[in-house]
């Protein structure tokens, strides 16, 4: 499971905007690099990226191999109400990595 | 009848030799100019491509410019990760927001880049992240509003090493 990072702020007021980020180690290969026997490497990137939080997507991101290798993102989030953020990110191959942080809202 | 002997009559002994050469050198001058772009092309999205991709993504309708905003460095050194932030003017309210994004680069192999969902509980509508860029092109954004509105920006972005062609060089 890749190493991933995300950073959301430890609390909120309610109603605020906080920025969300997220990042996470993964080559995104394009398909247009070869390997040092100069054979193509194929196509690997993660494909969906969700975030959730009180019970609703905040943001969903289908990737393409256009987007850099570790994909990194920056997003904003309305705090409601004190809970957990959710990660999700999905690879080609069916691997799922998950994340979570909890958000605390005065 | 008249047409086709005006280059007979034309056809001097000093002239032929001439116009043979003019004919050889615009040939070889075609013939070039087709063998060069043969080489450039490859791997290369056109206009084409990046308005087949909108239209698959979201319709047949036409974007209006404006309501939305790319922020993108005028100048690349590599096109392996270039920051991009999307900012779109929207109340993002429960009735007026922005449904979703794409981003688009006309000239790399795969006009796409991303798409993204806004969710309704999200706040400042602007998203950042790095994209990769195979030269010097435009970046395209297009936008959906709830009202199912159709918006785009346009960014010149010049890349001096492309995120696709420096790894073919060295090998």
């Amino acid at each position: 499971m890749p190493n991933s990072r995300i950073k959301v702020p430890e609390s909120a007021a309610a109603g605020e905007s906080i920025e969300i980020r997220a990042m996470i180690m993964h080559p995104m290969e394009n398909g247009f690099n070869f390997d040092s026997q100069g054979t193509t490497i194929p196509v690997h990137i993660i494909t969906d990226f969700v975030c959730t939080y009180d019970g609703a997507e905040i943001v969903r991101v289908q990737l393409q191999p256009g987007l850099s290798a570790n994909p990194y993102f920056s997003f904003y989030l309305t705090a409601t109400r004190s809970g957990a953020v959710d990660f999700k990110w999905t690879d080609q191959d069916g691997t799922v990595t998950t994340n979570s942080a909890q958000l605390q809202v005065t | 009848m008249t047409d086709r002997a005006a280059p007979e009559l034309r056809d001097g002994a000093g002239l032929d030799g001439r116009r043979n050469l003019s004919r050889r050198s615009a040939m070889l001058g075609i013939g070039g100019g087709v063998l060069l772009s043969m080489v450039a092309l490859p791997g290369i999205a056109g206009d084409e491509d990046t308005a087949a991709a909108i239209k698959q993504l979201y319709g047949n309708r036409e974007p209006t410019a404006g309501r939305l905003s790319l922020q993108l460095p005028a100048l690349a050194e590599s096109g392996n990760s270039v920051p991009l932030t999307l900012t779109v003017d929207s109340p993002m309210t429960a009735t007026d927001r922005v449904l979703r994004a794409s981003v688009f680069a006309n000239r790399n192999p795969r006009p796409l880049i991303a798409t993204v969902l806004f969710g309704p509980k999200y706040g400042t509508p602007t998203f950042g992240t790095n994209i990769r860029l195979s030269g010097t092109q435009d970046v395209i954004a297009v936008a959906e509003m709830s009202d199912h509105s159709l918006w785009s920006a346009q960014v010149r972005v010049l890349v001096t090493v492309g995120a696709c062609d420096a790894l073919q060089l060295r090998y």
